[in-house]
């Protein structure tokens, strides 16, 4: 068997992390009587919480993985609430005990007073050598529930992830709760009421082996032939067309974009492209949304809605490796919503979009976040959580040195390289995971960044007060940096609404002549003057001034977290 | 010549031109460029195709002779005695003379037995300051040679070292005089600024040095930084810094100054000139497009809309002649709108600019911001201001 089995997509297996979750249907024999498991692999970053929140909801029980070298994460902790939340028989068991580093003493000890069991209730296994892998599975035979389902009754199967396959258009996976779904039949999607023909039927095992019915507490998949993901929404639940259930099992709530980027082709004529691309994409991506928006700056391209920035990076890169486009993307923002003294509401996913005239109150998204780290460090996280607006909400001691901190930050403070931070401060030990958790007023107001006078759109941003001026030096000097001189002086202002809070000016070019052009020189200036057309063509134009893509790059780049692997 | 040479069409081994390329020869003026790779050592910023003695392997200046005759009469076939009378000649290095004034003659007489010179026909050499003395130049002013170019660089001795030249500064002076008794007609002295070590004073001194010296043209170049030089590796490794642009173009502007005090006038971006007559006529006929035969190693050629570039290395040049082939190593057929661009990249060097009916709509804009000179605007042609000068890439970016 192949490495990483279940992590399928390219960016999964290069970064190590899963992203979609996988169901696997897997036989174990313990003391000679047969079992069926069904197992539902779960991605740990918090982008993706929402996928393990509905596979969770579809199982008995919860193996919780945690790697021996390393120890207890915040997304471990937020995944273990999760389970807890799911009233679920919880098995600890530490990986990678095969690793020179693994302490599983140290790390048995933190997981028990985690969870309040006893250390030696921490199953030790490798993956990697197999060992204590049996013993697991036996563990698992004998503390997890089986289903209680009624096998009678009409059929009842809950969709917990629906994929999009180029060749078998949408794979709907689901678990059958009540009753049994056979091939051959006609289903009913009890949220919309449509009808499908069953085209396929299978379990997981651990390529789709068709199955001709799948019964109370199976795992498995089916196909209907539709060719969109929303067609089969994950937490519907899927019944007999001609025997169907009365009542639909508990759904879940959709997963709502937290964070906004603008997406532009660096050549205006891929639009078309990168439009096609974001289709193919929400195929398979039911969390991801966007709308066209265009740019004086950048031209037109998308506004495309993330649930954090880990899926903005996936998406941006499977945009550009997939689909060979190339980017600029605009820095990461949250949602405003911004309330105007005449009472009237605005919900602001681009900066740019920020009303003017008389504000009452803005809100912005806030978050619950949990950090882990050595206790060496705790001094170091606080400052960086108290630059970034934080409340401490509490801290509790793991074990004598390490230790968890609870916050409430702004959305906006943690995605605006809040994680390079942590890790930077803390030697790469902490971990961080958070939860939105509702709305705060804060004093926030747009910067615009303007050049000879024009508005950048592409720069404007929206900040706290006291960071406005930090935010508006920063980007002008930036801006100073890499934009080239050009035939006249221009300035640089950063500026919150008339009032100008930061200037600097790219002193007017006074010299771009070659010295000599000799007979031999010609066919090789004739070939720059082409080059350096070229690139003329490619500079965008704000007014009169010519900003190479690679300067918006740059000024956009810096600043935008990598939120790294989970 | 250029180190990166294009390369697009190889070249017919016999060198052949086609007919449409030889019926310009009747219409425009024919030049002719002496290709001399020798040079005693290497100075640093050079990039040009020069080589000294030790990394010829071996090859005497006796078989480039006799290579450089070769190829002219290779030319002769080519142009298959379509060839006007030639109009200017221009002998160019390296360090044209490390080669004998004999030598030198030879090689001019070579092309005016092949081709003939018109009856007021520029016959120019390039010479390093030190390579020549009061009889060396006697002999070339009776072999033919009526222009003399004379690398002097700098007045300074510091300057000088930092571009690792071998003559002592009141050399190139020096040599003006003993060309002018030789009764040489024009004199041009080349100098370069923008070197780190040279100072404003330091230009000055250059600058007042050449107008005190009575020549009638001097070529001020900026220094360039040329990839693969010594001089490129060393800013590099931030051993030396790199010029700056904004004190180039203050130097160009004392420049203007002085050679203009001193009556010259510009005719070409980093050329001044006492008089119409003291211009170079063979590097106004590169800029104007006419037609020329460069001869030698890596010389380039064009001939109505075809240019060529020779191999580079000596040996090879000479290997590629004994066996009776061109030396050509690639050639390219302008297209129309290559024609256009290039008209517009060297037309709008040159003082007199082009007519507004070869340039492409910004005009307009550029004389609003004082780069095209409204006068010459007025007249129909688009020229450029003292500013526009310094800026005359962007201008020929936005004119093309
Ligand atoms: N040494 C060792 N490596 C392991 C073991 N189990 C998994 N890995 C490696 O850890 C990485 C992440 O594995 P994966 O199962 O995708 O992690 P998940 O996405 O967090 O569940 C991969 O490179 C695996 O090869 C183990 O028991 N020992
Ligand atoms: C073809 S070179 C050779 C002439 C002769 N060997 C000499 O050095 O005096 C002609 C002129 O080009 C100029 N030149 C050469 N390399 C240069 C560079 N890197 N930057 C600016 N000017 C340069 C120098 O002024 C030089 O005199
Ligand atoms: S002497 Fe002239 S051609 Fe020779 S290396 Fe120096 S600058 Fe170049």
């Amino acid at each position: 068997m192949r490495a990483q089995y279940l992590d399928r997509m390219d960016i999964e297996r290069e970064r190590g992390i899963t992203i979609k979750s996988q169901a696997v249907r897997m036989p174990w024999t313990k003391d000679g009587q047969p079992h069926i498991l069904n197992m539902i692999d779960t991605p740990g970053h918090v982008d993706f919480t929402y996928e393990v929140s509905r596979s969770l909801a579809a199982c008995e029980g919860a193996v919780l993985l945690v790697d021996a070298a390393q120890g207890i994460e915040a997304q471990t902790l937020a995944n273990l609430y999760l389970a807890l939340e799911n009233d679920l028989t919880i098995i600890p068991v530490l990986n990678k005990i095969d690793l020179p580093a693994a302490q599983p003493d140290t790390y048995a000890e933190e997981l028990a007073h985690l969870i309040g069991c006893e250390p030696s209730d921490c199953l030790r296994v490798s993956g990697k050598t197999g060992a204590g892998v049996e013993e697991l599975l036996d563990e698992i035979v004998r503390q997890i529930p089986p289903p209680t389902g009624q096998a009678e009754a009409p059929a009842r199967a809950m969709i917990f992830d629906s994929v999009y396959d180029t060749y078998r258009g949408v794979v709907t996976y689901i678990r059958v709760i009540d009753g049994q779904l056979t091939g051959r039949e006609k289903i009913l999607m009890m949220s919309t009421g449509a009808t499908h023909e069953l085209l396929e039927l299978g379990v997981i095992s651990p390529e789709p082996v068709p199955a001709k019915a799948l019964g109370v507490g199976e795992v498995g998949y089916l196909i209907t032939g539709v060719k969109d993901v929303r067609q089969s929404k994950v937490g519907d639940t899927v019944t007999n067309q001609a025997r169907p259930a009365s009542k639909a099992l508990a759904g879940y709530a959709d997963a709502k974009p937290m964070v906004f980027s603008g997406l532009y082709p660096l050549d205006g004529s891929d639009y078309p492209e990168l439009r096609e691309a974001l289709d193919k994409l929400l195929l398979n991506d039911a969390a991801l949304v966007y709308e066209p928006e265009s740019s004086a700056a950048l031209g037109f391209g998308f506004r495309v809605g993330f649930l954090g920035l880990l899926h903005l990076e996936i998406i941006r890169e499977r945009l550009e490796r997939e689909f060979g486009l190339d980017l600029i993307a605009t820095a990461p923002n949250v949602v405003y919503r911004v309330v105007m003294e005449d009472g009237t509401e605005h919900t602001v996913t681009n900066p740019s979009e920020f009303p003017t005239g008389k504000i009452s109150e803005v809100h912005e998204p806030i978050v619950r976040a949990t950090i882990l780290t050595p206790t060496d460090f705790t001094g170091a996280i606080m400052d960086l959580c108290q630059t970034r607006r934080g409340t401490l909400l509490g801290m509790d001691y793991l074990s004598e040195d390490r230790v968890e901190l609870r916050y409430t930050l702004p959305l906006a403070e943690i995605i605006f390289d809040f994680f390079d931070q942590l890790k930077s401060r803390t030697k790469g030990y902490a971990s961080l995971d958070y939860e939105t958790t509702g709305e705060q007023v804060s004093d926030l107001v747009k910067v615009d960044i303007l050049l000879q006078g024009e508005t950048v759109d592409a720069f404007s941003a929206i900040t706290h007060k006291d960071k406005a001026y930090s935010y508006g030096t920063s980007m002008a000097e930036k801006l100073r940096k890499l934009i080239p001189r050009q035939q006249f002086e221009v300035p640089i202002q950063a500026a919150i609404g008339s009032r100008i809070i930061a200037r600097e000016n790219i002193r007017a070019i006074r010299k771009d002549v070659l010295a000599k052009c000799y007979g031999g020189d010609i066919s090789r200036k004739r070939k720059l003057l082409e080059k350096q057309k070229e690139g003329k063509k490619r500079m965008k134009m704000v007014g009169r001034v010519e900003v190479p893509q690679e300067a918006f790059i740059a000024a956009l780049s810096t600043g935008d977290e990598s939120p790294g692997k989970k | 010549m250029s180190p990166a040479l294009p390369s697009r069409d190889p070249a017919p081994p016999d060198g052949a031109l086609s007919q449409l390329a030889l019926a310009s020869l009747t219409q425009r003026d024919f030049g002719v460029y002496l290709h001399v790779p020798f040079c005693a050592a290497r100075c640093g910023y050079c990039d040009f195709n020069t080589y000294t003695p030790s990394e010829l392997g071996g090859l005497d200046i006796d078989s480039y002779l006799k290579s450089m005759v070769r190829e002219i009469a290779c030319a002769s076939r080519v142009l298959a005695g379509q060839a006007p009378a030639v109009r200017t000649v221009f002998v160019g290095g390296g360090t044209p003379t490390m080669l004998g004034s004999d030598q030198l003659a030879q090689l001019v007489a070579a092309v005016e037995k092949e081709f003939g010179f018109a009856d007021d026909v520029e016959i120019t050499t390039e010479a390093n300051p030190e390579s020549v003395d009061e009889t060396s130049l006697r002999q070339l002013r009776a072999a033919g040679f009526n222009r003399i170019s004379l690398g002097m660089q700098s007045a300074r001795a510091s300057v000088l070292a930092m571009l690792e030249r071998k003559h002592r500064p009141g050399r190139a002076l020096a040599a003006v005089a003993e060309a002018r008794n030789a009764g040489f007609e024009h004199i041009n002295l080349d100098l370069i600024y923008g070197a780190a070590a040279e100072t404003e004073d330091d230009w000055l001194a250059s600058l007042d040095a050449v107008t005190g010296a009575g020549v009638d043209h001097v070529s001020a170049y900026a220094l360039i930084v040329e990839d693969g030089t010594a001089l490129a590796r060393k800013v590099a490794r931030g051993q030396v810094a790199a010029p700056d642009d904004d004190v180039l173009a203050d130097r160009y502007l004392l420049a203007e100054d002085k050679l203009t005090g001193a009556g010259m006038q510009w005719y070409e971006v980093s050329n001044w000139a006492m008089s119409d007559a003291a211009r170079c006529r063979h590097n106004e006929l590169y800029w104007r497009g006419q037609n020329w035969w460069g001869f030698g190693p890596g010389a380039h050629s064009h001939v109505g809309g075809v240019r060529w570039w020779n191999v580079k290395h000596p040996r090879r040049y000479s290997a590629l002649l004994a066996d009776g082939s061109s030396p050509a190593a690639g050639r390219e057929t302008l297209s129309e709108i290559d024609q256009r661009l290039e008209e517009i990249m060297l037309g709008m060097r040159m003082r007199q600019g082009l007519p507004l009916s070869r340039v492409g709509s910004a005009a307009p804009q550029l004389m609003a911001d004082g780069l095209l000179d409204p006068t010459a605007f007025a007249e129909g042609r688009a020229a450029l201001t003292l500013r526009g000068r310094l800026l005359a890439d962007s201008v020929i970016r936005d004119l093309s």
